[in-house]
């Protein structure tokens, strides 16, 4: 009884001091799955550290807004020679680094430089391939030119692994990384939490939150109750399986955006029977991608028909090209001389989309006879014996790299695919700038490989967020791996 | 007594090699590659390779692991390849949850189960017993996650009274530390209770049938001394071999209890390490690991020689 008495007094406590705090926040605590390795995000390509990291810490000479568009950062604006060889990049006066060091135009040419070296382990090294030279013409302007027109350079320099850095803590920013942006680094408790707060010297727009909390949540089961207990206020991806239990709940919101992560079905291209056309195209009939949509990503995935997000503004609609039709998957096989099916195997990483989709991928193909056996991998598995040794028949992984169809045209890519046609329309888009002609050429590539059926093209990776219902300004989308925090506020 | 010291000392560092070189050996054998896990998928071979060379995995094998074992001879245990940290001080922070959460768990499982044990046997066959076993056996069936998710569900969501999970660090206080490991530890000491409880009553009711304990009760003892002074002693062997053999477990092998309490312990800190293969310090913690079975059990053994005097003449 006397217990019971207790139990209950602590409880009124509990309700009296979580609605005595009226006053308009500045503090948060946001979950992330996975802990990032690091802070540096130019020498890694882990997304966590982007999540923590990208706009918040670190900013680059333009960054990627929340819907993929590019914007102005530490460059106030730029200048195009005409024959799109030479930018020059007006930067921001007044900027300092988080250690009290000056930006100026040096640490933009020690950036760039830093990440093209020959002995940088940048991860997406490829960025900065077509820069030939980084000037400093004064402290306030940069002038970079290319060995050719790239026309997605200023696209590129927004990534979070073109961010600049400065000379002196460049070193040590794995573990107290030093940026320009509105966040400083305050600590990081490992395999618990990081902190930031906010920077007293922000050159840009006031940020609203005081102090931000990334605390890592691996469990997808324990994210309900750390938000049902207002412990942790937001979780920008969140588990699509455990949306049910809190989408009801008046005190949360739940959005569900696009990610850039193309999910498809990879097949080794090299590797018979899968080297004729007749079987992937059968394949790709085979499919039916609704069921997959929904079994695998609680049917918040959106249907793609080749390797593009259907948030990106040069998407062309392709997923009529081959509806699911179980016949005409069979008469493909016979066309290839194999209607008595055949066998394969079936390699998953372990996100749940890959194991999940797997699953129902087997029992569709088995419609056609095509028998799969299930080997489910670890990640250093996967990027050992199926990117690297290309040891493996089919896979389903998603590819989360923004803008990314040009790896169908990378000699030795896993996916073991090489048309000349293909590299083609990718070297042209490398060299053209115009608008109109990058919307031809990409949705040229985007019909090559759904022609081709290079692989079998599933859906796009949907971005559930989950947070408190008062908190706002929070990405609804992830063009880039971000936590964007400048906006955030709590309404009253 | 010095002589069978030494021979248990000479056996446990022998152990200590051996397993120096399993591990080791094991490790290296397991598909995957750091460099690649870090720079991902848009890295070129080039760049892996530069990177491998960086992080010194291209040493041959045997220099490597001499370069590993010495260090460790020194206390030296490298530096994590992910984190680029002295593996030491991500295992000294990492005990700093694991070790107190242990031992509270360990506690509580004590005090739990040697008194369910004693009823137990004491009540042999009657209904008591068969409640308090039927409990311990649904204590061993039900699955601690669970258990752990139904406990943060009523004290955490329901209550508030302790936070859902994650742990503050000492830095913040006695208390607000103590406060994040209560439920976690309970989770914990629940199942080794259970396991704990029955095997004391197996122990006792043994314990209880032998002549001495007639004649104890013949004496004229009352049932109580009898049942804690001669039976609960004699039966105390079995015991402390499982409490030491669950001290190891509740060490490293909560790596459930870990993630659903998202608590940063050393169980989280292995499971993290082999899945980015930051091998060193997989390495690094499972030679700690080893190091620390060994010292329980040598304490579990010289306690033998405490609670039973013939083990100590017999030496």
């Amino acid at each position: 009884m006397k217990m019971w008495k207790t139990l209950l007094a602590a409880a009124v406590l509990a309700v009296a001091t979580a609605t005595s705090a009226f006053a308009a926040r500045t503090d948060l605590v946001i979950g992330i799955p996975l802990e990032p390795p690091h802070l540096d995000p130019t020498a890694g390509a882990a997304a966590a550290i982007r999540e923590v990291t990208y706009a918040n810490v670190f900013e680059g000479l333009t960054r990627i807004g929340p819907n993929g568009e590019v914007l102005p950062d530490l460059a106030e604006s730029w200048t195009i020679s005409d024959d799109g060889k030479v930018y020059t990049f007006k930067l921001h006066t007044g900027v300092k680094f988080h250690d009290g060091a000056d930006f100026s135009a040096d640490d933009v040419k020690f950036s760039l430089d830093r990440a093209r070296a020959e002995n940088s382990v940048n991860a997406q090294k490829q960025l900065f391939a077509a820069i030939d030279k980084v000037d400093v013409v004064d402290p306030a302007t940069v002038k970079v030119t290319l060995t050719h027109p790239q026309g997605s350079f200023l696209y590129n320099m927004g990534w979070g692994d073109a961010v600049i850095v400065s000379p002196k803590s460049a070193d040590t920013n794995k573990e107290k990384p030093v940026g320009t942006g509105p966040f400083k680094f305050e600590s990081w408790a490992k395999g618990s939490s990081i902190t930031l707060l906010k920077s007293a010297h922000y050159w840009g727009a006031p940020v609203f939150l005081e102090k931000v909390e990334f605390r890592i949540v691996p469990d997808a089961a324990a994210a309900v109750p750390a938000l049902l207990s207002g412990d942790i206020q937001a979780f920008p991806f969140f588990d699509p399986d455990s949306v049910s239990q809190v989408k009801d709940d008046p005190r949360f919101k739940v959005v569900v955006g696009a990610t850039e992560g193309e999910t498809i079905l990879s097949i080794n291209n090299k590797q018979p029977p899968f080297d004729k056309l007749q079987v992937r195209q059968a394949i790709s009939y085979a499919l039916d991608r609704k069921a997959i949509i929904d079994g695998a990503s609680a049917g918040l995935g959106l249907p793609i028909g080749s390797h593009m997000s259907p948030a990106n503004k040069y998407y062309v609609d392709l997923t009529g090209r081959y509806p699911h039709d179980v016949a005409k998957a069979k008469e493909l096989l016979k066309e290839a001389g194999l209607e008595n099916g055949f066998k394969a195997t079936l390699k998953l990483p372990p996100p749940s989309y890959a194991r999940l989709g797997g699953e129902i991928i087997a029992s569709q193909l088995r419609d056609v006879d095509i028998n799969l056996e299930i080997i489910p991998v670890e990640w250093a598995q996967w990027l050992d014996q199926v990117f690297t040794k290309k040891d493996y028949d089919l896979t389903i992984v998603s590819h989360t790299e923004p803008n990314d169809i040009d790896i169908y045209s990378r000699k030795d890519y896993y996916f073991n695919y090489a048309n000349p046609a293909f590299n083609k329309v990718i070297a042209d888009l490398e060299l053209t700038s115009d608008e109109a002609k990058r919307k031809d050429l990409y949705a040229q590539a985007q019909k090559i490989l759904a022609d081709d059926a290079v692989v079998g093209f599933l859906y796009e990776l949907p971005k559930v967020g989950v947070w408190d219902a008062k908190l706002q300004g929070l990405w609804e989308s992830a063009p880039v791996p971000a936590n964007d925090l400048t906006k955030v506020k709590w309404s009253e | 007594m010095t002589a069978y010291l030494l021979k248990r000392l000479a056996i446990s560092l022998a152990t200590l090699v051996l397993a120096s070189i399993v591990v080791f050996a094991v490790l290296e054998i397991l598909p995957g590659d750091p460099a690649r896990l870090m720079l991902g998928m848009n890295a070129s071979a080039d760049q892996v390779e530069l990177l491998r060379n960086q992080m010194g995995l291209n040493a041959p094998l045997l220099l490597r692991y001499l370069h590993w074992a010495g260090g460790l001879l020194s206390l030296d245990f490298g530096r994590s390849y992910t984190y680029s940290v002295p593996v030491i001080d991500l295992v000294r922070e990492r005990l700093a949850v694991s070790l107190p959460l242990a031992l509270i768990a360990l506690a509580l499982s004590t005090v739990i189960a040697i008194p369910v044990g004693l009823f137990s046997a004491s009540r042999r066959g009657r209904a008591g017993d068969t409640i308090s076993m039927g409990a311990a056996q649904l204590g061993v069936a039900v699955p601690n996650f669970w258990f752990a998710l139904m406990l943060i569900y009523v004290f955490a969501v329901w209550l508030r009274l302790v936070p859902a999970g994650g742990f503050p660090g000492w830095s913040a206080g006695i208390w607000p530390a103590l406060k994040s490991l209560l439920l976690p530890a309970v989770a914990l000491a629940l199942p080794q209770a259970a396991i704990l409880a029955r095997v004391t009553r197996s122990a006792l009711i043994e314990v209880l049938n032998e002549d001495y304990i007639r004649t104890a009760r013949a004496k004229g003892l009352p049932y109580r001394a009898v049942l804690w002074r001669h039976a609960l002693r004699n039966a105390m062997i079995p015991v402390l071999t499982i409490l030491g053999l669950q001290f190891a477990f509740l060490l490293a092998g909560t790596i459930i209890i870990e993630n659903v309490f998202y608590l940063p312990g050393l169980g989280r800190l292995v499971f993290q390490a082999i899945t980015q293969r930051d091998l060193i310090v997989v390495e690094s913690v499972v030679m700690l690991l080893v190091a620390a079975v060994i010292a329980v059990n040598l304490v579990v053994d010289l306690s033998y020689a405490v609670v039973d005097p013939r083990l100590r003449s017999r030496q």
